[in-house]
């Protein structure tokens, strides 16, 4: 193990980071003024929201309804991971100008080492000056929070930057000693947090205070990662080597591709190999460098920093936002990408963290994800679907489909009575859009719905579309449904009935109730085949 | 030295391992009831065909993906979730590619890649897919141990598949003329196919049954009029 620890100022880091980074892209795409309350959601619940939404009690990971009751006025955003790269790339740019090696954590955060621009600018004040003179002149950032930080190691430097303060060399543990342990990870989501404060341990300094051969006992090469975070002693790794140059991985694109779909899906092969690569030698990757040349010699060279280890996934996230900033940037290269290189940069040992030997359960999970994510690129966006059950009184609600790797939650709660639903067995066979149905009574006169949601006539012949009509052997119902008669737009008020046809088949049509004296339309919405 | 003691003289191999691996790797399993047509559950690497109805094979996936298996649908109208889970279906591990177009080769192929059961309904429009696909596909499930369901319309049939079920239209219960509602229905199913299952068998099963599900149907004695 190289013992030799890097000297202050090589460790020491200006970070910049824009606060709000998602809502700041949706805003610019949208059009909004930086000063009305939004939120951007994912999968129905909110991801970030302004400050004027903060101001009125709107929070992270707030449902939507519930934050649209806090906030009524809230303008509520898709969230695009991809124009969040595209935006931030003139950001990366300005640091760039001032030094080479930028590390982005994820776009809205990234950073620069201080040693060279300091004496190039003559002291880190001047590194200040001329960053905000570089952000100033980005037009596409108009009204975005930017905060600027500096310190020791890049935990600490991010955490500076997110309050704007400069702390002092070798103060990075005392800045870190007070703040809460969930700093470690804002999501709220790590289940190592989760056990830190039951523990009762609140503040990062009580975290990095723990014996660390006792932290890496109980809690495993996560739980050290996180401790070495605390103590603000992240950028001095274990073996403080870099990895040797052949863990390197290039693909070569022949013929030149110019989209970012494309070149995402070529590189899942050498992603996959980089981390198994690293993997296999006991380490893991916390920050890489990923090239890209295009076919006339342009090159784009970033650094990729990661709070935790890289998987395959974090890497193929990281080739397509650099991509899209590149691509569709000032500096767009004028042909086809050909090469695209990813270089380790600094890797930790990761004691446990390894793939079952033999393959879990958990490994099928993760090649059958695999599979599907390669036919949604295969054949676009929105192309898998995943099924999930979702709250209403119609079969055709209550199967809601989200494309893959969209979080499948269900808009309204399934679990909730919904008074007027069908009892089970569920249809099988859902059509959408419903089709048109003939029902006639034995006269072959469509069969009549009153007012009040009864049937005058009995039902005798059936058809779907334009088919022969066949006799109706038996036949269950009406049954009115009114629903949401409060809302124009929304309400709905017809009769359902179960119709099974002279060959067997079952049938649940629906026919409207009278307005205006319209003769009356029947429809299929689902077949139990 | 097991590698060196099967060899024949010439040096080939006297033993397919690829093949060997097969026929070891354990069936998925199936439903209680359809142990009558299917005694084996679904023998990894197979394909089986199902035509006559779309519960038939929501009820063929429903304990293999209780089970643990992943399961894709491909080029399938909108399927009922609700369905799907009441015939056991687990909903975090079943993908739906309901319109694939001209890649529906491609994505039954790479599915077959990773994913346990892949039910692909063929495309209509191009009348039919080519012999070399379907031979093609049959290969991919063998060597990838996955088990292939191609959803077929009777007549047109699936060439090659190991077994066939068919499930003929059934008769519903509980419901009257306006009264009562759908509860049940009883369908014949028969299975049929090339080697171990070239033996036609049949059941009489509640698809679904009462409150959803399969149920096997067991047939009621006969009414004997004992008035005299």
């Amino acid at each position: 193990m190289n013992t030799d620890p890097p000297s202050a100022d090589q460790a020491r880091r200006i970070s910049i980071f824009c606060a709000d980074w998602p809502v700041t892209t949706a805003r610019i795409e949208a059009g909004l003024s930086d000063d009305a309350p939004i939120a951007v959601v994912t999968a129905n619940h909110v991801v970030a929201c302004s400050h004027a939404a903060r101001a009125q009690g709107v929070r992270r990971g707030l449902r939507r309804r519930e934050a649209q009751g806090r906030c009524p006025d809230l303008a509520i955003l898709v969230r695009d991971e991809s124009a969040e790269a595209r935006t931030f790339e003139p950001v990366v740019a300005a640091l760039e100008a001032i030094a080479p090696g930028v590390e982005i954590t994820r776009p809205g955060l990234a950073a620069i080492g201080v040693r060279g621009p300091t004496r190039y600018f003559g002291g880190e004040t001047g590194v200040l000056h001329a960053l905000s003179r570089g952000v100033r002149g980005i037009p596409a950032l108009g009204g975005a929070d930017l905060l600027i930080g500096i310190a020791d190691g890049s935990f600490a430097a991010e955490q500076a930057a997110r309050r704007g303060v400069i702390v002092d060399p070798g103060g990075s543990p005392d800045f870190l000693n007070d703040l809460p342990i969930e700093t470690l990870d804002p999501s709220g989501a790590s289940p190592l947090i989760d056990l830190l404060r039951r523990l009762g341990i609140r503040t990062l300094g009580g975290f990095a205070a723990l014996p660390a051969r006792d932290v890496l006992a109980r809690f495993g090469p996560t739980g050290t990662w996180a401790h070495r975070q605390a103590g603000g002693r992240d950028d001095r790794p274990l073996s403080a080597r870099r990895p040797p140059v052949e863990f390197a991985v290039t693909l070569d694109l022949e013929p030149p591709v110019d989209r970012v779909d494309t070149i995402t899906f070529s590189a899942r092969g050498i992603a996959e190999e980089f981390v198994t690569d690293l993997a296999a030698h006991g380490l893991a990757c916390t920050c890489l460098e990923l090239q890209a040349l295009s076919e006339n010699g342009e090159e784009t060279v970033r650094r990729w920093r990661h709070a935790g280890v890289l998987s395959t996934v974090d890497v193929l996230d990281r080739v397509r936002w650099q991509l899209e900033g590149w691509l569709s940037g000032a500096h767009r290269p004028t042909g086809g990408i050909t090469r695209v290189r990813l270089v380790p940069i600094e890797a930790v040992p990761t004691g446990a963290h390894q793939g079952a030997l033999w393959g879990g359960s958990g490994d099928e999970d993760e090649r059958a994800a695999r599979a599907l994510a390669r036919v949604q690129t295969l054949l676009g966006h929105g192309s898998v679907l995943a099924p999930v059950l979702d709250g209403g009184r119609d079969p055709g609600q209550r199967t809601r489909l989200v494309p893959w790797g969209d979080e499948p939650l269900p808009l309204r709660s399934p679990e909730q009575p919904w008074p007027g639903q069908l009892p089970a067995p569920a249809p099988s066979v859902l059509l959408d859009p419903p089709r048109p149905a003939q029902l006639l009574d034995s006269g072959r006169r469509p069969v009549r719905v009153t007012e009040r949601g009864a049937m005058p006539g009995t039902p005798a012949l059936f058809a779907m579309g334009g088919d022969t009509p066949v006799a109706v052997t038996s036949w269950a119902g009406p049954w009115p449904v009114d629903e949401r008669w409060w809302s124009p737009e929304a309400a709905r008020r017809v009769v359902r009935c179960q119709i099974v046809d002279v060959r067997g088949r079952a049938y649940l049509v629906t026919g409207t109730m009278p307005t205006d004296d319209q003769p009356p339309r029947w429809q299929v919405d689902a077949v139990y085949d | 030295m097991l590698d060196v003691a099967i060899r024949k003289p010439d040096g080939s191999s006297a033993i397919d391992w690829q093949h060997v691996g097969l026929r070891t790797a354990p069936p998925l399993p199936v439903a209680p009831a359809l142990h009558t047509i299917l005694p084996d559950g679904l023998r990894r690497g197979s394909t089986v065909s199902v035509a006559g109805s779309m519960s038939l094979l929501l009820a063929l996936l429903g304990a293999a993906s209780a089970d643990g298996a992943w399961c894709a649908l491909v080029g399938f109208p909108r399927i009922s979730a609700e369905a799907a889970r009441e015939y056991g279906v687990d909903l975090a591990r079943l993908a739906l590619v309901p319109e694939p177009g001209e890649g529906w080769t491609t994505a039954v192929g790479a599915l077959l890649d990773a994913v346990d059961i892949v039910a692909a309904r063929p495309p209509r429009s191009r009348g039919g897919l080519a012999p070399g696909d379907i031979r093609r596909l049959a290969a991919r499930a063998r060597s990838k141990d996955a088990v292939l369901v191609p959803y077929v319309i009777e007549s047109a049939g699936w060439p090659g598949a190991d077994v066939r079920l068919q499930a003929r239209d059934g008769v519903w219960s509980g419901i009257g003329d306006g009264t009562g509602r759908l509860r049940a229905r009883r369908v014949d199913v028969t299975a049929g196919g090339r080697g171990q299952a070239a033996r036609t068998r049949s059941a009489s099963l509640w698809l679904p049954a009462d409150g959803g599900g399969v149920q096997p149907a067991t047939s009621l004695a006969p009414v004997i009029d004992l008035a005299g």
